[in-house]
């Protein structure tokens, strides 16, 4: 059942436009992520939700009640900021319990409200410590806990991890996550970070420029994006300039060898548009065990890079020669008996057919050349 | 998963990308806007009315048309009378050489104190800071009571002889801008690196004099002059230390003294302090770093 | 310095221990900040013929006239410091939060950096010129209104308008320490306050008047001290017929009027007792503030 819906919501400031043309049904329970670079309104988006911002048209309901002008104090709805924004004169316990002070609820009742807090968030004995005595993922667990005392009925967070350090952050990742799916309260989540997203959302909404590019599942964006900026956005992606030979039956020339592509796209023979293709669907031949199917496209490339990545050994590659060559990022999974060419020496790589999506000057990334962005990749 | 690739993509995407900026929303206030014009205009009025009365009051000074021999009002007779008088340009220069040479002897102290102290003795830092607050701590006048007490008998008799009353008084001032120095200074240099700049000037082959003279103060620059401007303004205005220790001589005890005697030369005399003080003060917000806060205390109350 | 080897020099048994390196600067202290104090504490403790005694400071309690200029400056102080400090809050309040254009913050810092220090003798003068006799505004009040400032009991020359003076300097003092606290104001904490169901007021009453009180408390104990340790000001408004702690001791200096040198180092130590204590208070309550505002 749709519990936080926003319809036809856009923001200006001015004459700038934050954020148009939004739409979103929540489920109660779900976590929906914001994704997207910084300034394309997934924050503005988020600040509406919470009434700091009011929609310049459009509607926000929570739970079958329109919100969109209520001011932020009447909404019930608990945030957590990218700053944490604890109270710097409260104890743990004090900021805690603020929401229910307000709410002049008994104190025997804050008392025992905290108290189960502090324990969800694993911190029982800092109750009476301030703030300035604890480290940046402790305060931002004690601002969760914050924002969940007042029984909220929607859970925001504004890229409530992107202050910390990266290992304290994937641990407070899961603990999010962890704590999210025991309450089963819907969440909304801001980040620019697509890791983040991927592994905590159940829905992800791209945004991009103010608008939303693409709404589905972590599985569907990362395989299936809609749009050249999802397919770059999300993932790691080669965009590799091509020509078409012919649109219909997806012929294309990459660095003058044939290649076929699975997913449809338009275009006259010779035109230039760019492929985009995922590092870790190419596999180099003789590498690692080949699992290679017969209709895989196979071209002939060049060793120029080899780095390895912990987990992955990445190999750069360059296909063809001269205006028409493109480089190539291939990762395989490491392992100690990896069979590593030197550079220079040439290899093939495979790649199926239906992992390429063609980008063409007016498909795909909305506003810029294709090519363009492709060629700044080289 | 490295997102090397997506980034440089990514940056190629935004170069079309208008950042949408998402400014501060104007907040409900407690205080209505109409109440905060109310309180500003009050601020006003408390400091520009007593200027006002003043530039009023110097042109009050009649003075008589050597034609018509009429009086003319207003006039800037109070002004003419003012630079006519050869205790007014006196006292300047004299408080303007004392300012000066304090501002000297206070940078040969503070600027090596507070090197050496941020470069080789931290430990010594707390006892620094403490002689260096210790004006906020001590007023004026029991400063200048002390050192007339100690300094007018044997074996140091300095108050008898007209220069040694000139060096006590710099004395007293030096100890009057150590807060505002050593704050400046210490800020300069906590803004500069120390420790690296000297590195790298030790191992270029510079020594001590060199680094101190060639290096050091070059790059504290703006926080020397911000703290000689603060230090120059209070010692132009001072009237207490001034009076007890040289009478009449300095700017201070001139305007004093001009006050008793003349009616509207000391509003004139009035304004010019003001300016000297607003000018200062000007260069000091030019500098951008004025030094502003707890060191704003002790002055020529 | 010269007195130190050259950087880079291999260490030499006669290389001199670094604290070499301040004590000029701590002679210089001794000589004309330690020692004069010295001898002013020293001298509060013993009797003309030398002896130690006590009876100095008892005797401060029991001199009325010692006493009347400690009320009386204790009276100036707290009331200039409490009223500066309230309207430089609403002052600075007013220009960083209340709405006003933003051109009118930096004209009132300024402003506040030069009346803040401009004070003494031209200040007196000022306001004699006018509040005094024919002042402007004396005369504006008697020509416009047909107000008699004399007949209504009020004089430029007495505490009243001694306080009056000294709020040209105290109130702008405020404006300079307080503006940076207000700036610390997060507005991440209001919209957390909002967004927890609190209410304008319960916003001020519980998150933004705690976080400042600390910085306004402290101040208006500095702003407290400022004004106890002005002399030249009050010298100048009053000549000396308001008795007020700075002033006595100015005129114990010139004529010894307590007939009595060693009285007169122990109320100049009572002085120095409470400066330091405000000082000191003010100290402590200003660093807890920027602990809490850098959190």
């Amino acid at each position: 059942m749709t519990f936080l819906e926003l319809k036809h919501v856009r923001k200006d400031f001015g004459a700038v436009v934050a954020v148009q043309d939004f739409d979103l049904d929540a489920e109660t329970g779900e976590f929906v992520s914001f994704l997207g670079p910084s300034g394309c309104g997934k924050t503005t988006t988020l600040r509406m939700i919470a009434g700091f911002e009011t929609p310049t048209a459009g509607a926000i309901h929570i739970d079958g009640r329109d919100v969109t002008t209520m001011p932020p104090n009447k909404r019930n709805v608990g945030m957590v900021f990218q700053s944490y924004a604890l109270f710097p004169n409260m104890t743990v316990a004090e900021n805690i319990g603020f929401g229910l002070k307000v709410r002049h609820r008994p104190g025997g009742e804050i008392k025992r409200r905290v108290g189960e807090l502090l324990d969800l968030i694993h911190l029982p004995d800092r109750g009476d410590r301030y703030p300035y005595q604890l480290s940046g993922g402790q305060q931002q667990r004690v601002a969760l806990a914050r924002a969940l005392a007042i029984e909220p009925s929607v859970l925001l967070l504004d890229e409530p991890l992107s202050a910390l350090d990266a290992k304290i952050r994937v641990a407070l990742r899961h603990e999010i996550r962890q704590i999210q799916r025991q309450l089963g309260i819907t969440t909304v989540y801001v980040t620019h970070d697509q890791e983040e997203a991927l592994e905590l959302s159940d829905r992800i909404v791209v945004m991009s420029e103010g608008r939303i590019e693409q709404v589905g599942s972590p599985f569907e964006i990362y395989n299936f994006p809609k749009t050249g900026f999802v397919a770059s956005f999300v993932g790691t992606l080669n965009a590799i300039p091509a020509r078409i030979e012919d649109a219909a039956s997806g012929q294309l020339l990459l660095g003058g060898q044939h290649i076929r592509s699975a997913s449809p796209f338009e275009g006259a023979r010779g035109d230039a548009v760019a492929v985009a293709l995922r590092p870790e669907m190419i596999s180099l031949e003789g590498i690692e065990a080949s699992t290679a199917d017969s209709g895989d496209n196979r071209v002939r490339a060049t060793i120029e890079e080899v780095s390895f990545l912990g987990a992955v050994v990445r190999f750069k590659v360059r296909v063809g020669e001269g205006d028409e060559s493109a480089r190539i990022d291939v990762d395989t999974f490491n392992n100690p008996n990896l069979a590593v060419p030197s550079t220079g020496s040439p290899a093939t790589i495979t790649f199926p057919p239906d992992a390429c999506l063609v980008l063409g000057r007016d498909t795909g990334i909305r506003g810029v050349d294709a090519l363009a962005a492709a060629e700044a990749m080289l | 998963m490295s997102t090397g690739t997506t980034d440089r993509l990514g940056m190629a995407l935004n170069v079309a990308t208008v950042a949408a900026s998402e400014p501060e929303r104007r907040r409900r206030r407690p205080l209505s806007t109409a109440g905060a014009w109310l309180i500003f205009i009050i601020g006003f009025l408390y400091f520009f009315v007593p200027l006002f009365a003043t530039f009023e009051f110097s042109l009050r000074a009649a003075k008589r048309d050597p034609v018509t021999d009429e009086l003319i009002k207003p006039s800037l007779a109070a002004y003419e009378n003012t630079f006519a008088d050869p205790a007014f340009w006196s006292s300047l220069a004299y408080s303007f050489t004392v300012g000066l040479i304090t501002i000297a002897v206070s940078l040969l102290l503070i600027v090596p104190t507070a090197y050496w102290v941020r470069l080789r003795v931290p430990r010594l830092r707390p006892a620094v800071e403490f002689v260096t607050l210790m004006p906020f701590v001590i007023p004026p006048v029991i400063l200048v009571f002390g050192i007339i007490r100690i300094y007018s008998g044997p074996p140091l008799a300095l108050t008898n002889t007209p220069n040694g009353s000139d060096i006590l008084l710099v004395g007293a001032y030096v100890v009057l801008s150590f807060p505002y120095m050593y704050r400046a200074v210490d800020t300069g240099l906590a803004a500069m690196d120390v420790r690296s700049l000297t590195e790298a000037a030790q191992s270029m082959g510079a020594g001590w004099p060199r680094i101190i003279w060639q290096v050091i103060f070059p790059n504290l620059r703006a926080a020397i002059l911000s703290g000689a401007f603060l230090t120059l303004a209070i010692v132009i205005g001072e009237y207490t230390i001034a009076t007890f220790l040289v009478g009449t001589k300095p700017f201070g005890p001139y305007l004093s003294l001009l006050g008793q005697n003349k009616a509207y030369e000391p509003a004139a005399v009035s304004l010019i302090s003001f300016g000297i003080t607003w000018a200062a003060m000007g260069m000091l917000a030019l500098l951008g770093r004025g030094t502003r806060g707890r060191v704003q205390v002790a002055g020529a109350r | 310095m010269t007195t130190l080897e050259a950087p880079g020099t291999r260490p030499a048994p006669r290389r001199l221990p670094a604290w070499v390196g301040v004590i000029p600067f701590f002679l210089f202290a001794i000589a004309f900040l330690f020692l004069p104090i010295a001898f002013l504490v020293i001298g509060s403790f013993q009797t003309i013929q030398g002896e130690f005694t006590l009876q100095n400071y008892a005797s401060l309690t029991d001199n009325s006239y010692i006493q009347t200029a400690y009320v009386n400056s204790i009276q100036i102080s707290a009331i200039t410091a409490i009223l500066g400090g309230l309207f430089g809050f609403l002052l600075a309040y007013a220009v960083i939060l209340g709405g006003l254009p933003g051109f009118l913050r930096d004209a009132l810092m300024t402003f506040s950096g030069v009346a803040s220090n401009f004070a003494g003798v031209p200040l007196a003068l000022a306001f004699v010129f006018t509040l005094g006799n024919v002042g402007l505004v004396t005369m504006w009040l008697e020509d416009i209104f047909g107000f008699q400032l004399q007949e209504s009991g009020f004089t430029i020359y007495s505490i009243a308008g001694l306080a009056i003076v000294y709020m040209y300097f105290q109130f702008p003092l405020m404006v300079l320490i307080i503006a940076p606290a207000i700036d610390g104001l997060r507005r991440d904490w209001r919209e957390a306050a909002e967004n927890m169901g609190a209410s304008g007021f319960q916003y001020w009453r519980y998150v933004a008047l705690p976080i400042l009180m600390p910085s306004i408390l402290g101040t208006t104990i500095l702003l407290f001290g400022n004004a106890f340790g002005a002399q030249a000001t009050a010298f100048q408004l009053t000549g000396g017929t308001i008795p007020i702690a700075p002033v006595v001791i100015g005129a114990q200096i010139r004529g010894d009027v307590l007939r009595d040198p060693n009285l007169g180092y122990a109320m100049a130590m009572g002085m120095v007792a409470i400066m330091g204590v405000s000082i000191t208070i003010y100290t402590v309550l200003q660093r807890r503030s920027e602990r809490w505002l850098r959190s």
